[in-house]
C-alpha cells in the first residue's frame, strides 16, 4: 500500500510548475484572450517538445506511452497556470479515443502526428440540452457505404482549431444507440462557428453537421463504452485542471493578505480571512487525495473508474468555484477589476463546473452507481 | 500508486476478521461505546478483559516498539486493525487514551523507567488513562493554564483545577499540564506530570453532558502530592511533550472508519423511509444530498491512505496533515445531521421510546459529534492553526 506519487511523477509535476511558470505566465495567458485561435502555437510547440502530447500515445506510435496519472499531474499545473488551448482535448481526450477505439487505418493516420503536435484533435460529445444528450446528432447509413451526421454539437472545444474531432451521435437505424465518429474539421457540410463566451482562456464553438459523410473506419469502437470512458476522462481531466486553480486562487488570496494593510495591520491577521483561506484547505487537500485515486483506477481498475471520475468532477468543480469566489472576497475590489489576474481563474472555474457535466449530474450518477 | 496489501497485511486481516467473528459476541458487550462515557463498574471491567484479550490474541498497538510489548508493525497494519475492528462492530477500547496518546508520547519523551512502568498496563487497559488539560480560564488558549505545581523534596505538590475531563470518573491515572513556573512566559512555564487518581486531595465531578451523560468531569487537587519522577520530560518543558501528544491526539484513519460507517447506516435508513410513496433513498433531492456526502467520506478516506503513507515512509505531511481534526469531525455531524432530517419527528423520540427508529441511535450520536467539534481544540481553533502554522498567516492578537 502507497498511497502518493513516485518520484518521477513529483518531478514531472515540479517540471511542469517551472515551465508554466516561465512561458504560461498570466501575462501570457491575457495576450491571446483577444486572438481567435486562444492559444499560443509556439508554447504549444514547446509542450510538444516537452512529450506532453506523447504522453497517453504508445510508443510503436512514437509516443511515451505514460498513465492516465501522469497525465493528470500535467493537467493540474495546467489549471494552476490557466493554460488557454486544446491541450487537454487533443492530447487526452482525442488521442485516447484513437488509442482506445481507433480503427487500424485512424490510429496509423493520426496518433503519430498528435504525438508530434502535428495535429491537434477534439471532442465533440455535448448535445443542444442541459446534459449530455446525444439526440442532437443523428447518424444514418450512407447509400454507397459509410455514414451521414446530420445535426448539431454545441460547446466543441477548440472545433476552429482542430483537424478532427471526435463527435458523439445516436444511430438512427438502431434506436440512437451511442456511436463515435472521428470527423475531419475539413469535411463538406461541416460548419464551424466561434461562440463568444465567458471563460477567456477557453475556446468553444457550434458545429453543424448537415449530411457529412464519414467513412466506415472512422467509426470508433466499441461506441457506448468508449463514449463513456471519454466522459469520464473529460470529468477527470477538468477535475485535475480544477484542483491546480484552486492551489492557485488560495495562493494568491493568502499572498495578498499578508501584504494588504488595513486598520493599521495586515488584513490576513483578521480570523475571518484566516478561516475563509483555512477553508479553502480543507476542501483541497481530500480533494486532491480523490483526484489522484481516480487518475489512477483510470488505468488500474477501469471498472471502478466510473464512480470515481464522478466523484471527482462533483468535488473538485465546486471546490474551485468556491474557491475562486472566497479568494475574489479575500482580495476586495481590486478582486473585481479587470486588471487583476484573479477574474481569469474565477471565469475557468465556472467553465470547470458545467464542463463534461453539472455536480448536480455527477452526484446522481453516484447515486445511480452505488444503487441508492 | 499502489492500492494493495502485502500478503502479510492481507493474512492480518483475515486472521483477525476470523478472531472477531469469533470473538466480539462472546465479549458480552454491544457496538463500540466507550469513547468515554457513562459506564458502571461492572461494564468497565468487561471492557477491560475485551481490551486484554484483544492484546493476547496481538491486535493492539501493532506499531509499537517490541520491546515494550509492541510488534514493530508498519502504521498500515495497525489501520487494519482499526478498520476490521469497526467493521465488526467491536466494542472500542477503553484504553484508548492511553494507548493513543499518553503511550506514543512516552515512547518518544519518557525515561526508561516511566516505559518500563506504565507501557505494559496500558496495553493490558489495567490502568485507564485521562487527560487533564483544559482548565475554566484555559481552553482554546490552553497555554493560560493555572494548576500549580510545586516541586517540594521529592514531591510535586499540586493545587488547581481541570474541567471537561473526559473519563476522570473511571481513570486510574492522568497525564497532566501543570504551571511549574508562574514567573515564566507562558508556554515555558509548564510541565507535564503523571498523576494517580487515587492520590489524597483529588476530587473528581461529574458534569452532565446535552446528552444526558457523564462523559467529562470537573476534576479538583488540593495539596496533591505526585512523585518527582512522575515528571515527562524536562522541568518546564511540558508544552512541547503535550504537542507531542496532540499530534498524537486521533488515529484517523479510524475516524474515517467511523465516518463509512455512518455513512452506510445513513444510507440504510434512508432505503428504509419512505416520501412521496417511494424510498427517501429515491427522492431526488435527498439523493443529492447523500451522494455529497459519500463523495466527502470517500475523499477523506484517500486523504488518510495518503497520510498513512507520509507516516510509513518517516515524512512529515504538513498542511496536509493539519486538517483532519476539523474535516473529519464535521463529517460526522453532517452525517448526523442528514439522519436526522429522514427521520422526521421520529428523530425527536427519546432513544428507549417504541417511537424511535433505528434504535435510537441518530440523535445521540448527532448531539455527541457535536462535542467532537468542540473537543481537541474546536473547529476555529482548528482554522486558525491552518491558517497561521499551515499557510503563513500573519497572527497578531
Amino acid at each position: 500500500m502507497e498511497f502518493g506519487l513516485s518520484e518521477s511523477q513529483e518531478a514531472l509535476k515540479h517540471t511542469a510548475r517551472q515551465f508554466l511558470a516561465q512561458h504560461g505566465s498570466a501575462a501570457d495567458v491575457r495576450a491571446v484572450f483577444a486572438q481567435e485561435d486562444g492559444f499560443s502555437r509556439q508554447l504549444y510547440r514547446r509542450m510538444a517538445e516537452l512529450g506532453w502530447t506523447a504522453m497517453l500515445v504508445g510508443e510503436e506510435y512514437g509516443g511515451l506511452g505514460l498513465s492516465v496519472l501522469d497525465m493528470a499531474l500535467v493537467l493540474e499545473e495546467a489549471g494552476y497556470a490557466a493554460l488557454p488551448g486544446p491541450f487537454v482535448f487533443s492530447a487526452l481526450l482525442a488521442t485516447c479515443a484513437l488509442v482506445e477505439g481507433g480503427s487500424p487505418s485512424a490510429k496509423e493516420a493520426w496518433l503519430g502526428s498528435l504525438a508530434k503536435a502535428a495535429t491537434i484533435g477534439t471532442v465533440a460529445l455535448s448535445g443542444e440540452g442541459p446534459g449530455l444528450e446525444l439526440d442532437a446528432l443523428a447518424a444514418r447509413r450512407a447509400p454507397g457505404g459509410g455514414w451521414l451526421l446530420s445535426g448539431t454539437r454545441k460547446f466543441v472545444p477548440y472545433a476552429h482549431v482542430a483537424d478532427f474531432m471526435v463527435a458523439a451521435a445516436g444511430k438512427v437505424e438502431e434506436n440512437g444507440a451511442p456511436a463515435l465518429f472521428l470527423v475531419e474539421t475539413k469535411s463538406p457540410g461541416l460548419r464551424v462557428r466561434l461562440v463568444s463566451q465567458m471563460d477567456l482562456t477557453r475556446r468553444v464553438c457550434r458545429v453543424a453537421f448537415d449530411d457529412v459523410a464519414v467513412p466506415v473506419e472512422a467509426e470508433l469502437r466499441p461506441g457506448p463504452a468508449l463514449l463513456e470512458r471519454l466522459l469520464d476522462l473529460g470529468a477527470l481531466a477538468i477535475a485535475a485542471d480544477s484542483l491546480g486553480g484552486t492551489e492557485r486562487v488560495l495562493e494568491m488570496a493568502v499572498e495578498y493578505s499578508k501584504v494588504r494593510r488595513q486598520f493599521g495591520r495586515p488584513v490576513g491577521s483578521f480570523q475571518a480571512l484566516q478561516h475563509a483561506a483555512a477553508e479553502i484547505v480543507a476542501d483541497l487537500e481530500p480533494a486532491r487525495a480523490l483526484l489522484w485515486y481516480a487518475a489512477h483506477v483510470a488505468d488500474a481498475t477501469p471498472e471502478s473508474f466510473g464512480r470515481a471520475a464522478a466523484m471527482a468532477k462533483a468535488l473538485l468543480s465546486e471546490v474551485f468555484s468556491r474557491a475562486a469566489q472566497r479568494s475574489v472576497l479575500m482580495h476586495g475590489g481590486i478582486g473585481f477589476t479587470w486588471e487583476h489576474d484573479l477574474h481569469i481563474w474565477f471565469k475557468r472555474a465556472r467553465f470547470n463546473e458545467s464542463c463534461f457535466g453539472s455536480p448536480a449530474h455527477h452526484r446522481e450518477r453516484v447515486a445511480r452507481i452505488a444503487g441508492y | 500508486m499502489d492500492l494493495t496489501f502485502s500478503p502479510e497485511q492481507e493474512a492480518l486481516r483475515s486472521r483477525l476478521r476470523a478472531w472477531l467473528a469469533e470473538n466480539v459476541a462472546r465479549s458480552g458487550l454491544k457496538g463500540p461505546r466507550p469513547r468515554s462515557v457513562d459506564l458502571d463498574s461492572e461494564t468497565i471491567a468487561r471492557y477491560k478483559r475485551w481490551q486484554q484479550r484483544l492484546y493476547e490474541a496481538g491486535y493492539v498497538a501493532l506499531s509499537w516498539p517490541k520491546e515494550y510489548g509492541g510488534q514493530a508493525l508498519d502504521p498500515v497494519s495497525q489501520a487494519i486493525v482499526n478498520e476490521e475492528m469497526l467493521c465488526a462492530q467491536a466494542p472500542a477500547l477503553i484504553g484508548a487514551m492511553g494507548l493513543e496518546m499518553l503511550g506514543p508520547t512516552l515512547i518518544t519523551w519518557g525515561s526508561e523507567a516511566q516505559k518500563r512502568r506504565y507501557l505494559p498496563k496500558i496495553l493490558t487497559a489495567e490502568e485507564i488513562w485521562c487527560q487533564g488539560y483544559s482548565e475554566p480560564e484555559a481552553g482554546s488558549d490552553l497555554a493560560a493554564l493555572k494548576t500549580r505545581a510545586e516541586l517540594k523534596g521529592d514531591c510535586f505538590v499540586v493545587n488547581g483545577q481541570k474541567v471537561w475531563t473526559s473519563g476522570a470518573q473511571h481513570a486510574d491515572m492522568m497525564f497532566c499540564l501543570v504551571r511549574t513556573d508562574p514567573a515564566a512566559p507562558k508556554h515555558h512555564g509548564i510541565s507535564y506530570l503523571l498523576i494517580d487518581m487515587r492520590s489524597p486531595g483529588i476530587r473528581v465531578r461529574p458534569l452532565v453532558q446535552m446528552t444526558g451523560e457523564r462523559g467529562f468531569n470537573e476534576v479538583f487537587f488540593e495539596d496533591v502530592q505526585v512523585p518527582a519522577e512522575n515528571l515527562v520530560g524536562r522541568l518546564n518543558e511540558g508544552w512541547q511533550v503535550a504537542n507531542a501528544t496532540l499530534v498524537h491526539e486521533r488515529n484517523m484513519l479510524g475516524a474515517v472508519t467511523q465516518s463509512q460507517q455512518l455513512f452506510g447506516r445513513l444510507l440504510a435508513l434512508a432505503r428504509s423511509m419512505r416520501r412521496n410513496a417511494a424510498p427517501l433513498s429515491r427522492d431526488p433531492v435527498f439523493r443529492q444530498r447523500l451522494a455529497a456526502l459519500e463523495i466527502r467520506v470517500e475523499a477523506m478516506k484517500h486523504h488518510m491512505y495518503r497520510l498513512l503513507t507520509d507516516r510509513q515512509k518517516g515524512r512529515h505531511s504538513g498542511l496536509p496533515g493539519m486538517i483532519n481534526k476539523l474535516v473529519g469531525t464535521e463529517l460526522n455531524y453532517d452525517l448526523a445531521t442528514a439522519a436526522l432530517e429522514a427521520l422526521g419527528d421520529a428523530a425527536l423520540a427519546a432513544r428507549d421510546e417504541p417511537e424511535a427508529l433505528d434504535h435510537g441511535f441518530w440523535p445521540y450520536e448527532w448531539m455527541f459529534s457535536l462535542g467532537m467539534i468542540i473537543g481537541g481544540g474546536t473547529t476555529h481553533i482548528q482554522k486558525n492553526i491552518i491558517a497561521e502554522r499551515g499557510l503563513g498567516m500573519p497572527r497578531i492578537r
